[in-house]
């Protein structure tokens, strides 16, 4: 009988078990580089939104307070988004002509809202809060970057479940006093350790139960 | 599931018989130990749950999902996609972004008030709870003012102004309005009628009495399927003037309710639990009392269930009882023969040894006779002035509404009605068989409609005006008690949603005030004081102050009533209100439809409740379809065999069987009006029960989740408690060691909260409150009639219900079973992939998005309190639907397994406060969603590390016991243990 496999096939063989591993590996990498690339996480992405509205004109420029426009960051889960009537309380008398600001008047205007596209978002299954966070001293940078610098909003981190479990098992590394949570220029002194260790026992922040599922899932 | 071997009731009862000591019994099928009951017991689901039910074969099914694990890793690949977020444009100022507003409010049923907490979520209203301010809610709700949120978002609700079943608008109709009117103002309004139901509401009274000034001739009707004629017509025979009968069950040692379910359908029933629990609760067996409850009754109620000695006798045998009880209290009447002699007699004896604490009462299902008899005998016995007062009833108008209703139709019939103006109702559906409102309607020349779905009525109707829910209107109504509630909008209507107040003033020159205008100018001419400073109090209040109807002398002006006729025939037919859909006006709520029902648990449907007496002489099992003949009229129904239901008596719930509803209701049921007549309206005397050898599928949760044969409900009498406080640990095993356990008992040290809950069987009445309230709190999917039958009902918490004795008559124990939250878990340990977990507070959580479906928690789970979405329940819910939803509570898709959390979100929310403020959590902050519905407040949540705290002190208590505590679970949920109270001079 003739033979069915031609030597060739040993060749064939050898390079498809090499191939098919090599494409697995290269599969999960690249699954993997997807997963934590800009396109899946958004990170330093700036989102197009209906009024290019800047922070760092606002912030770094103007010097207003992250809570001028997001009241409810210290009482509620929701930071708050300004109502256009926000908006108005300068805009009515500045740049009352300006085409940029069209949206905004038109809101005004037809008593409709500004859609504004979402820059940090959670799974619906997860419950974060503001005020627990801005009260036990974690600063607006420490999540959202140094906004005061960006011309477009961006997501400065991932907000991926790991990022938040980073600070949750360790909150001494990312604390700072109350009154600092809102200042832009804040940076971490030499001794982060002693002062986050200070801050947890004086916040009563219980470190114990904060990787608790029932923290932050219901 | 298969079908059974027929039930040999026989057997049944023989194996009751013989059983010794406390055995408790959840449907017959158990106690026969049917094969399809046995294996219901012994799988985790009922057979098929498990199993998808469409024809597809096994290797198609293992091809699809070879596929499907292949392409599953794909499925983690779609990144989030981009959301919008809507600020406000002008930002209410009251409004803290984030953070929901609760507004006092009422609903309104049967004309009387509920008064109610709403709670918005930036302006969208997710939850009701009771108002604690109002005199007759308590903090308390009814499962009907639960489930009214649902109602609001009803995709089903009339939308817009209907001509002739064509959209028409509200301008056009109001000039149609005024077409006629001007007609009908030459004649004085001869031609005009207006029918509404019972009512309250003092604004839309001196609306009527203005438009009855300006057209004298015309006429205002009332009619309520479920009138409370009868109570009206015996507070007139008796006293001369109609009033309400006010009870102070707190006061009462000894209670006759004569077929009168006081703690569910009347219209005060959340005071009367509340009170009537407090005299139930003990603590310590030393000096222990307890009230104590003889219910006399044809249908098992919930009332009934609670009795020390219930009674099943025919309705029309009841007035027989009164006037023996009457005549051994020594009133001069009539006496009729009666073969439970000795048992009236011993409840004379108790009663006349508590005079002035005792009460009777008689429901609204009697003739005014037996009413007269209750208020005799409350004299005699001193009670009126203790624990009975009279009050003006709060209805402004009382009339007999049958009455009312007999006249209209007359005039309707004559052809002399011009323009017929309907108030909600659905008269077509819902009156008497016998008085033909529906060909009498089709003469009246313009019939409106004011109502909140089109129904049958709806059809009779020119114009059909969408009514706005409760939670989109300014309105006003008073509480039994006479208590007046502003009722406020939370939302603009969805709809183009009317409410009366704006009907009514439309015909009026000129028209188009809104309702905020008509209700406040009402109240502004009543001069209140400071009447900016009155209204909003009574806003924020939910009450208007002092405004409770005025105590009335009343002189018994009764000699004893004549006996009332009875028709003969040995069956009697019953009709009663469904416990959920109540008069059929919430059969297209799907929250309340798949409420099993108090005792029988029956869901989406009715069925004629027949004993199992007449069960065994007509051979009939549960489903069997019968025709019923009766004055008449035929109807088919399935059957459902009732323990406790009085021998001769088949009971139908009305409100079922709609032919025009919206899709949840729809075929649904069978409808009980088609029988029920003027002369019959709540009982009737010559039914004839006819077997047609056809099945129906009745389904009901009775045997789901069962337990077998062990120690889940315990139960005792009071004199054994006092004798020994821990009677009921006796011949029980001891709770376990804490660390006999293989795993680490002190991996938890529980330092900080830890949470506990405690559930008083002795004061649960088995409402179902519990149920639907966390339903509303946790987003809890319905899942329709066939999934039901599969056993795949996902309540969080379910209400057993324990028969105890004989077949005829047996002692009803409810239990509330919501997840035990056991320390030593059984469902942790077998979850693969960590999705069931404990936290460092004992609660037992259930985490969604890592759950993969296995179900293996839920079958290791000894209490069976887990819930697996078989099927994605939340598919296909329109925008408006969505908005129900609890947007603090995650939305579980399918393949995901849930459970009760103890209203975690709740926990949170409470802590959040807490820590800002930098304090500990109080007692009594954090209250359970099914804790705060209850009437009764049998559900206390708290924290165990607090020994100040109720739910300590609770659980402190000698009738504490742990639910199957001997398998060592440690379960944070313990019950205390019901007692009753007989009269030891009766036999049990």
């Amino acid at each position: 009988m003739a033979q069915i496999f031609s030597p060739r096939a040993n060749t064939i063989a050898r390079s498809s078990i090499v191939g098919v591993v090599a494409a697995i590996i290269f599969g999960g990498w690249a699954t993997d580089a997807i997963y934590w690339s800009p396109y899946s996480t958004y990170v330093h992405v700036p989102q197009e939104q209906p009024v290019p509205f800047s922070h760092k004109h606002h912030v770094d420029g103007l010097g207003i307070d992250c809570r001028y426009c997001h009241t409810s960051v210290e009482t509620s889960h929701y930071a708050g988004l300004p109502p256009t009537e926000t908006c108005m309380t300068c805009h009515s008398q500045l740049w009352t002509q300006a085409p940029l600001l069209a949206p905004i008047h038109r809101s005004l205007a037809s008593n409709t809202p500004v859609k504004w596209t979402r820059v940090n978002d959670l799974p619906d299954f997860v419950y974060f809060d503001h005020s627990i966070h801005v009260n036990k001293g974690v600063g607006c940078v420490t999540c959202h970057g140094q906004v005061d610098q960006m011309p477009l909003m961006w997501r400065e981190n991932t907000l991926y479940m790991k990022w938040c479990l980073e600070c949750h098992r360790a909150p001494e590394n990312q604390l700072r006093p109350r009154e600092e949570v809102f200042n832009m220029k804040w940076t971490k002194p030499a001794d982060q350790a002693a002062l986050g260790r200070d801050l947890v026992s004086k916040y009563h922040v219980h470190t114990d139960r904060l990787t608790n599922c029932s923290v932050c899932h219901h | 599931m298969k079908a059974d071997a027929p039930l040999d009731l026989d057997t049944i009862r023989q194996r009751l018989a013989g059983t010794r000591g406390r055995k408790y019994w959840r449907c017959l099928e158990e106690v026969a130990e049917t094969p399809a009951f046995e294996e219901f017991l012994h799988r985790e689901f009922p057979a098929g749950a498990s199993e998808w039910g469409d024809e597809f074969s096994r290797r198609g099914f293992l091809q699809l999902m070879a596929a499907s694990f292949a392409l599953a890793g794909f499925s983690a690949c779609t990144k989030q996609p981009l959301e919008k977020i809507v600020p406000y444009v002008r930002q209410p100022p009251e409004l803290t972004p984030g953070k929901p507003l609760y507004f006092a409010t009422a609903l309104t049923l049967g004309g009387f008030a509920q008064g109610v907490v709403a709670t918005s979520h930036e302006g969208r209203p997710t939850k009701i709870e009771g108002n604690p301010d109002h005199p007759v809610s308590l903090g308390a709700t009814k499962v009907f003012t639960q489930a009214a949120v649902l109602d609001l978002y009803d995709p089903d609700r009339a939308q817009t102004v209907l001509r002739a079943g064509q959209p028409s608008d509200w301008n056009t109709f109001v000039s149609a309005m005024h077409a006629i009117l001007q007609d009908q103002q030459t004649k004085a309004g001869t031609g005009i009628r207006i029918l509404t139901g019972s009512t309250t509401s003092p604004t839309l009274q001196s609306q009527l009495n203005a438009f009855l000034h300006q057209y004298s001739a015309a006429k205002w009707h009332q009619w309520e399927p479920l009138s409370r004629d009868n109570i009206r017509d015996g507070a007139w025979q008796a006293f001369g003037e109609i009033v309400e009968t006010q009870y102070a069950f707190d006061k009462a040692d000894v209670i006759l309710a004569l077929d009168a379910d006081f703690l569910f359908t009347h219209p005060s029933s959340l005071r009367y639990a509340r009170n009537f629990a407090q005299r139930r609760r003990v603590k310590d067996a030393a000096g222990a009392k307890m009230s104590r409850l003889y219910a006399v009754e044809p249908t098992p109620t919930i009332t009934g269930s609670m009795a020390d000695h219930r009674l099943p006798v025919s309705s029309a045998e009841v007035e027989a009882i009164a006037r023996s009880l009457a005549q051994k209290l020594g009133l001069e009447v009539e006496a009729a023969a009666t073969p439970h002699e000795e048992w009236v007699a011993a409840v004379a004896r108790d009663l006349q040894a508590h005079p002035g604490t005792g009460i009777v009462i008689a429901g609204e299902t009697q003739p005014a006779a037996v009413h007269v008899l209750a208020h005799l005998i409350n004299a005699k016995l001193n009670n009126s002035g203790q624990t009975i007062t009279y009050t003006v009833p709060a209805e402004p108008v009382p009339v007999n509404q049958l009455t009312s209703l007999q006249t209209l139709i007359k005039d309707l019939q004559s052809g002399g009605v011009d323009l017929l103006i309907m108030m909600e109702g659905n008269p077509v559906f819902d009156t008497p068989a016998d008085l033909g409102f529906a060909e009498a309607v089709a003469k009246a020349k313009t019939v409106v409609r004011l109502g909140f779905e089109e129904n049958e009525t709806s059809r009779y109707c020119h114009w059909h005006i969408p009514a706005a829910h409760a939670l989109e209107s300014w309105s006003d109504v008073c509480a039994f008690d006479g208590t007046v509630t502003l009722i406020q909008p939370l939302i603009e209507p969805l709809f183009e949603g009317k409410t009366a107040h704006e009907l009514i003033d439309a015909l009026f020159q000129p028209p188009g005030r809104n309702s905020y205008d008509i209700v406040r100018a009402y109240w502004q001419a009543q001069k209140w004081p400071n009447f900016e400073k009155t209204w909003r109090t009574a806003l924020n209040d939910g009450v208007v102050a002092g405004s409770a109807s005025p105590a009335q002398q009343v002189k018994l002006t009764a000699k004893a009533p004549s006996k009332t006729a009875q028709a003969s025939g040995k069956l009697e037919i019953l009709f009663r209100p469904d416990p959920s859909i109540w008069d059929g006006r919430f059969v297209n709520n799907g929250w309340l439809q798949e409420l099993p029902r108090p005792i029988s648990k029956l869901t989406w449907d009715n069925a004629a409740l027949v004993s199992p007496v007449l069960a065994q002489r007509e051979k009939l099992e549960n489903g069997d379809v019968v025709t019923l003949k009766f004055g008449g009229r035929t109807l088919r129904a399935p059957v459902w065999i009732m323990p406790g239901q009085a021998e001769n008596s088949v009971t139908l719930h009305l409100g079922y069987g709609r032919e025009r509803t919206g899709r949840v209701g729809a075929g649904t049921g069978f409808n009980a009006y088609a029988l029920r007549t003027s002369q019959a309206l709540w009982s009737g005397a010559g039914l004839e029960i006819k077997r047609t050898g056809e099945k129906y599928p009745l389904v009901d949760t009775q045997k789901h989740h069962s337990v077998e044969g062990r120690d889940i409900v315990r139960s005792g009498t009071i004199g054994e408690f006092t004798a020994n406080a821990r009677f009921l640990e006796a011949h029980k095993e001891p709770r376990p060691e804490r660390d006999v356990t293989l795993y680490h008992p002190d991996e938890f040290k529980y330092d900080g909260y830890k949470w506990g809950m405690s559930i008083d069987l002795n004061v649960c009445i088995g409402c179902n409150a519990c149920t639907i309230a966390c339903q509303a709190e946790n987003n809890i999917a319905v899942v329709g009639k066939t999934q039901v039958a599969n056993g795949r009902e996902m309540h969080w918490i379910r209400v057993d219900a324990y028969f105890q004795g004989s077949l005829d008559n047996p002692e009803v124990n409810n239990q509330p079973v919501p997840c035990m939250h056991c320390e030593n878990a059984p469902c942790e340990l077998v979850c693969p992939v960590g999705a069931t977990v404990h936290d460092d507070e004992g609660l037992n959580v259930q985490v969604y998005n890592r759950c993969i479906g296995t179900r293996y928690c839920s079958n290791n789970c000894p209490y069976k309190v887990r819930r697996f979405n078989f099927l994605e329940f939340n598919a296909g819910m329109t925008p408006v639907q969505k908005m129900v939803k609890n947007p603090d509570v995650t939305v579980r898709s399918r393949g995901v397994m849930e459970k009760c959390t103890y209203c975690t979100q709740r926990i949170n929310a409470a802590r959040i406060t807490a820590e800002i403020a930098n304090r500990k959590i109080r007692d009594g902050e954090i209250i359970t969603a099914c804790q705060a519905a209850c009437p009764v407040e049998a559900i206390v949540f708290g924290d165990l590390n607090d020994p100040e705290s109720r739910v300590v002190k609770l659980k402190g208590q000698p009738l504490d016991y742990w639910m199957l505590g001997e398998l060592n679970t440690r379960p944070r949920t313990s019950y205390l243990a019901k007692l009753r109270n007989p009269n030891p001079e009766m036999k049990s």
